[in-house]
C-alpha cells in the first residue's frame, strides 16, 4: 500500500477516470446549457486527456502497478493493472481524445437530437470506460467496462435518434457488439481453465493445453474482431460511424477499434502464453482479407464519411496482419522479429488514432458547413475552408500511407517484418508470407487511391452546388483540435525512433525484447531496425532535402526567369461551356476500381437510354456479405423461431398440458 | 559525411539534372530514326525547357495554392529519387535517408500532389487524368515493389546502397528470379513513364491521354518545371534498372578511378536502355485503357512470382 499523499501512476489513470464521470454528470446539471457544455466541460476534458496521456507515458517505462477497487458485487472487487502495455494504449486514449474533446467542445451545438448535457454524459461516459477497459485486470471488471462503453457509444451513435437510419444504424452496432461480447465472455471462460478464479493473473499462470489455447484464441479473434471490424464482423462499422456526430466517429474509429486490437494483444500475448504459429497464419489472413475488402468498398463509396468508416476497416486489418506477423515470429522464438512485427502494429494503431480521427474531425467541419455528406454534391471546398483543408491534406497524405507521415512509417516497418520470412524455419511460411507481403503492397497502393478520391472531390475542383461558396470555416476550438492532430501526425511521422522507445517497454513484456534495445532502432534521425547496412529511412532528412530542392528551385526559377503569373479561365482542350457539373463525380472516381474488382461488389446499375427525355444514371453498390452471410443467419433464426411458434397456441387448455408433460417427464427422470 | 560523400552526390546531381533530358532527348532521336523521319538534335528537351521557363504561367481563377505548389514538390520529389539511386557511386551521404520502399513512397507522393493538382482547376479532362494516373499508380507501385523486393532478398538489404554493392560483386549468372522481376520492371516502367502501350507521351488526343490530362492546365514555368520532373522519372527508372539488374561499373567507395569510368560507362547503359525504348514504343501500338489494368497485374504477379522463385530455389 502506498502512504496516503503518495499517488502511483495508476491512482492518476483512476482520477481523471473519475473526473471524466465527474464531468459527465456536471453535463446532466446543466441539461439544455450548451455554453456551458461545450465551452467549459469538454475543454477541461480535454486538459484531462493530456493529464491521463502525461501518467501514461510516465508509467510505460516503470514495472506494473496493481489496485482493487471495491466496488460492484460482493467479493468480486475490480483488480485493476497498468502495465506497460496498458499504460501505451492509455496514451493513445489520451492524445487522441484531447485533440477530439477540444474540437467537440466548438463541434457540438443545439439540436442533434440528444440534450447537450445527456450528450456529455455519454461522451464521458465512453471516454471514462474506455481507460477503465485498458486498466482492467481480472474478466468480471472488463466485461463490465467493455458493455459500458458498447452501451455508452450505442447512445452517442444514435444521438440523432429521430431519424430511423440511424436508428437502425445503432441497433446493428448493439447487436454485433454483443455477439461479439458472449464470444470475449465465452473465451475468458476457457482461460481461467476450471479453476473458477477469473483474474487475469490467474490466467496467466495456467499452462494452456494446445486445443483449449487455440479455442481461446479463435474466440478471442471473433469477440474482439467483432470489435474492430474484421470481415465478415464488419457490417456495423460503415453504418454506425457515419451514424455519430463526427467527433464520436472519430473517438470510435481512432479509439474504440483500438480497445479491440488492445484486447486481441492481451491475449494473445499475455494471457496466452506461448502462441502456435497457425494462430498467425489465421490472423495474417483475416487481416489481409479486412484491409482489402476496407479499402476495395473505400474507393467504391459516394458518403465521405462511410469512405471513412471503410478505411478504416483496411487499416485495423493492416493491424491485425501486424500482429498476425508477430504471432509468427514469436511462435518460432524470433523475438527480435517478433518485436518489429508487434511495434509496427502498436505504431500503427498509433497513427491511424491520429491520422483518421483528423480526418472524421475534417468531415464533421464540412458536413456543419455545408449539411452535405454525398462527395457527388461538394467540391472545391480548400478555397473557402482552407483551415479544414490543410490540415485534411495531412491526413490524407498520412492515410494514404506516404513518406514522410506517419502512416508511411508504421507501413515501412510492417514490410521490414515481411522481408525477414526467409528466416523461418517452416518453408511453406516462407512461401506463404511474401504473397501477404504483396497484398498488403496492393493495400497500401490502393489506401492512395481511395485518399485521392476523397480530398480531391471534396476539397478541390469547383464548388458543384452554388450555396457551397456561403461554407464557412472551422471555428476557434475545432481549429485547436485540428491543429493538435495535424501536429500529432507530422511529428509521429518525422520521429519514429523517439516513437519505437516508448512503444519498447510494451514488446519488451510481451514477446521478449524491444527493438530500441541495444541502440539498435538507429539514432534519432535515422530509422534502422536491424542495421542501416540492412534498411533505413530517415523522414527527417527526407524532408528537409525535398523542402531544400523546393525551395532553391523556387528561387532560382525566379532568379534566372521571371516570377509572372496571370489568371485566366481554365482550358481544358479549349471546351468553351464548362460547368462544374461536368467535373468527375465520386462515381466516376471509383468506376476503374469498381469494373477491376466487380465480383467484390453487389451492383445494381440503372442506365438512361438514348432516347430519355430525363435521363438518369445511378449506381448502388452493396456489400454481398451482407447477403451471404447475415440474411441467411437472419433467415435461419426465423425458421428456427417458426418452428418454435408452433408450440404457442394461445389456448391456456394448451399450456397446462404443456405443464403436466413437462411435469410427468421429470417424475419419470427422478424415478430413474 | 565525407568531403568525397558530397561531391559524389553532388555529381550524381548534376548527372540526373543535365542527364534526364538528355535521354528524352535521344529516346526521341533514336525514336525519328526507326520512324524514317528527320530527328530532332539530342538538346531539344533543354531549348523546350528553356522557352518553357520564359513564358508567362497561365492559372485558372478557382486554382487553389496546391495547384501552384505541385510542380515544385513534383520535381524535388522526383530529383531526391534521382539523386539516392546509386548510379555513379554506392558512397552517396542522403542514400540512408531513403530505402527502397521509400523510394516508391517518393514516387507516390508525386504522384498525389499531381494528381490533386489535376483535379484542382475543376475542369473535365484534369479528373479524367487524375483517375487515370492513379488506377495506373495503384497497379504499377505494389509491382515495381515487388521487382525491389526480389532484389532486397536477393542482397537481403532494403537499402539501395547495399543492394546494389551486393549484386554488383555476385558472380555473373542468369539467376531465375531477377528474369522475372526484369519482366515485371520493364513493364511498370513502362506504365509508371507514360510510355506505349499505356500511354503515348506524343499526342494529345484527348480520349486516350493519361500524362497529357494531368499537365493540360499548366504553362510556363510550372510546365517546364513537371517536363523537367517527367524527364528526371524516366531518368531515375532507367537508372534504378541499371543499378539492378547490370550492376557493373558503378564505383565504391574511395575509388576514384571508378568514379571517373562510371560516368562513362553509365552513359552507354542508358544510350542502350533509350534505344530498346525506342523500339518497343515504335513496335507495339497503345493499348485501351482498360487493357491496362490486365497488363499491370500481369507485371505484378510476375513480381511475386520472382519472389517465391528466390525463395523456392534460392536463386
Amino acid at each position: 500500500m502506498p502512504f496516503p499523499g503518495e499517488l502511483l501512476a495508476i491512482d492518476g489513470a483512476l482520477l481523471v477516470a473519475g473526473a471524466w464521470l465527474a464531468i459527465g454528470i456536471a453535463g446532466i446539471a446543466v441539461l439544455h446549457d450548451i455554453r456551458i457544455v461545450a465551452r467549459v466541460l469538454f475543454p477541461v476534458s480535454a486538459a484531462l486527456s493530456l493529464a491521463l496521456a502525461g501518467v501514461a507515458l510516465a508509467a510505460l517505462p516503470g514495472s506494473p502497478q496493481v489496485a482493487v477497487l471495491a466496488i460492484g458485487l460482493p467479493d468480486l472487487p475490480f483488480h485493476l493493472r497498468l502495465d506497460a502495455l496498458s499504460a501505451f494504449f492509455l496514451a493513445l486514449l489520451g492524445l487522441a481524445s484531447a485533440g477530439i474533446s477540444v474540437f467537440a467542445g466548438g463541434y457540438f451545438r443545439q439540436g442533434e437530437g440528444t440534450p447537450p448535457g445527456l450528450l456529455c454524459l455519454h461522451y464521458h461516459l465512453f471516454l471514462a470506460s474506455m481507460a477503465m477497459v485498458m486498466l482492467a485486470d481480472d474478466a468480471y471488471a472488463f466485461m463490465v467496462t467493455w458493455e459500458m462503453m458498447a452501451l455508452a457509444s450505442f447512445f452517442l451513435v444514435t444521438t440523432n435518434h429521430r431519424i430511423a437510419e440511424i436508428r437502425r444504424a445503432g441497433y446493428l452496432y448493439l447487436l454485433v457488439a454483443h455477439v461479439g461480447a458472449i464470444a470475449i465472455l465465452l473465451c475468458f471462460g476457457v482461460l481461467q481453465a476450471n479453476t473458477g478464479d477469473y483474474t487475469f493473473a490467474n490466467m496467466r499462470a495456467q499452462a494452456h493445453p494446445p486445443f483449449w489455447a487455440s479455442c481461446a484464441f479463435l474466440l478471442a479473434l471473433f469477440g474482439f474482431g467483432a470489435k474492430a471490424g474484421i470481415v465478415p464482423l464488419h457490417v456495423w462499422l460503415p453504418e454506425a460511424h457515419p451514424a455519430a456526430p463526427s467527433p464520436v466517429s472519430a473517438l470510435m474509429s481512432g479509439v474504440m477499434l483500438k480497445t479491440a486490437i488492445y484486447g486481441l494483444v492481451r491475449v494473445n500475448f499475455d494471457l496466452l502464453g506461448s502462441p502456435l504459429w497457425w494462430w498467425g497464419v489465421v490472423a495474417l489472413a483475416a487481416g489481409l482479407a479486412t484491409a482489402l475488402f476496407g479499402v476495395v468498398f473505400a474507393a467504391a463509396q459516394v458518403d465521405m464519411k462511410r469512405l471513412l468508416a471503410y478505411s478504416s476497416i483496411e487499416n485495423i486489418g493492416l493491424i491485425v496482419v501486424g500482429l498476425g506477423l508477430a504471432i509468427i515470429f514469436s511462435a518460432y522464438a524470433m523475438a527480435s522479429l517478433a518485436a518489429l512485427a508487434l511495434t509496427a502494429a502498436l505504431y500503427h494503431c498509433l497513427n491511424h488514432a491520429f491520422f483518421k480521427s483528423l480526418l472524421f474531425l475534417g468531415t464533421g467541419c464540412v458536413l456543419h458547413a455545408t449539411r452535405e455528406r454525398s462527395l457527388g454534391k461538394l467540391g472545391g471546398l480548400m478555397r473557402f475552408m482552407p483551415w479544414v483543408g490543410w490540415t485534411t491534406l495531412v491526413g490524407v497524405i498520412a492515410s494514404a500511407g506516404l513518406p514522410p507521415s506517419n502512416g508511411f512509417a508504421s507501413e515501412w516497418l510492417l514490410l521490414q517484418g515481411f522481408l525477414f520470412t526467409g528466416e523461418l524455419p517452416n518453408p511453406y511460411l516462407r512461401m506463404l508470407v511474401p504473397v501477404f507481403a504483396a497484398g498488403v503492397v496492393l493495400v497500401a497502393a490502393l489506401a492512395g487511391y481511395v485518399m485521392v478520391k476523397f480530398f480531391g472531390i471534396i476539397f478541390l475542383g469547383r464548388p458543384r452546388e452554388d450555396r457551397l461558396a456561403q461554407a464557412h470555416d472551422a471555428g476557434a476550438l475545432e481549429r485547436i483540435g485540428l491543429a493538435w492532430l495535424t501536429a500529432g501526425c507530422v511529428l509521429l511521422g518525422l520521429f519514429p525512433v523517439a516513437v519505437i522507445e516508448v512503444i519498447d517497454p510494451v514488446t519488451a513484456a510481451l514477446v521478449g525484447r524491444g527493438l530500441a534495445q541495444g541502440g539498435s532502432a538507429g539514432t534519432w534521425l535515422l530509422l534502422a531496425p536491424v542495421s542501416d547496412q540492412r534498411a533505413s529511412y530517415s523522414p527527417v532528412l527526407f524532408l528537409l532535402m525535398t523542402a531544400a530542392i523546393v525551395v532553391v528551385t523556387f528561387f532560382l526559377v525566379r532568379r534566372f526567369y521571371h516570377g509572372r503569373l496571370r489568371r485566366a479561365a481554365p482550358w481544358d482542350c479549349g471546351f468553351p461551356l464548362q460547368t462544374a457539373r461536368m467535373q468527375d463525380t465520386a462515381e466516376g472516381f471509383g468506376q476503374p476500381i469498381r469494373q477491376i474488382f466487380e465480383p467484390f461488389y453487389r451492383m445494381q446499375r440503372e442506365l438512361p437510354s438514348p432516347f430519355d427525355a430525363e435521363p438518369r444514371y445511378r449506381v448502388s453498390v452493396e456489400d454481398p456479405l451482407w447477403g451471404w452471410v447475415y440474411l441467411r443467419i437472419a433467415a435461419a433464426t426465423e425458421a428456427a423461431s417458426r418452428w418454435v411458434g408452433l408450440l404457442q397456441r394461445g389456448r391456456i387448455s394448451i399450456y397446462l398440458l404443456y405443464s403436466f408433460i413437462t411435469l410427468v417427464a421429470l417424475l419419470f427422470l427422478t424415478q430413474a | 559525411m565525407n568531403l568525397e560523400g558530397i561531391l559524389a552526390q553532388l555529381l550524381a546531381m548534376a548527372v540526373a539534372l543535365a542527364g534526364a533530358p538528355l535521354l528524352v532527348g535521344w529516346v526521341n532521336q533514336c525514336r525519328a530514326w526507326l520512324q524514317n523521319r528527320r530527328a530532332p538534335p539530342l538538346a531539344m528537351p533543354f531549348r523546350t525547357l528553356h522557352k518553357l521557363f520564359w513564358k508567362e504561367s497561365v492559372v485558372a481563377h478557382d486554382a487553389s495554392p496546391i495547384f501552384r505548389i505541385a510542380p515544385y514538390i513534383v520535381f524535388g520529389c522526383m530529383l531526391l529519387a534521382a539523386m539516392i539511386i546509386p548510379i555513379l557511386s554506392t558512397n552517396l551521404p542522403l542514400a540512408p535517408a531513403a530505402d527502397a520502399i521509400a523510394l516508391v513512397g517518393l514516387f507516390g507522393i508525386a504522384r498525389l500532389f499531381i494528381s490533386l493538382a489535376a483535379m484542382d482547376i475543376g475542369a473535365s479532362f484534369g479528373t479524367l487524368g487524375a483517375r487515370r494516373e492513379m488506377l495506373i499508380g495503384f497497379l504499377a507501385e505494389p509491382a515495381f515493389l515487388m521487382v525491389l523486393f526480389t532484389a532486397s532478398l536477393i542482397s537481403s538489404s532494403t537499402s539501395l546502397a547495399t543492394t546494389v554493392s551486393s549484386l554488383g560483386h555476385r558472380e555473373f549468372a542468369i539467376l531465375p528470379s531477377l528474369g522475372f522481376a526484369g519482366i515485371a520492371f520493364m513493364m511498370v516502367s513502362l506504365a509508371e513513364n507514360a510510355r506505349v502501350p499505356v500511354d503515348n507521351p506524343a499526342t494529345h488526343l484527348e480520349l486516350t491521354m493519361i500524362h497529357e490530362a494531368l499537365i493540360l492546365e499548366y504553362s510556363g514555368r510550372h510546365l517546364a518545371l513537371l517536363e523537367w520532373a517527367a524527364a528526371l522519372k524516366l531518368f531515375a527508372y532507367s537508372c534504378a534498372g541499371i543499378a539492378i539488374f547490370f550492376p557493373w561499373g558503378i564505383a565504391e567507395a574511395r575509388d576514384h578511378v571508378a568514379l571517373l569510368w562510371a560516368l562513362p560507362v553509365l552513359a552507354a547503359k542508358l544510350a542502350l536502355g533509350g534505344l530498346g525504348l525506342a523500339l518497343i514504343e515504335t513496335a507495339l501500338a497503345k493499348m485501351r485503357i482498360f487493357r491496362v489494368p490486365e497488363f499491370l497485374a500481369t507485371a505484378f504477379l510476375l513480381g511475386v512470382l520472382a519472389i517465391l522463385v528466390h525463395l523456392l530455389l534460392g536463386a
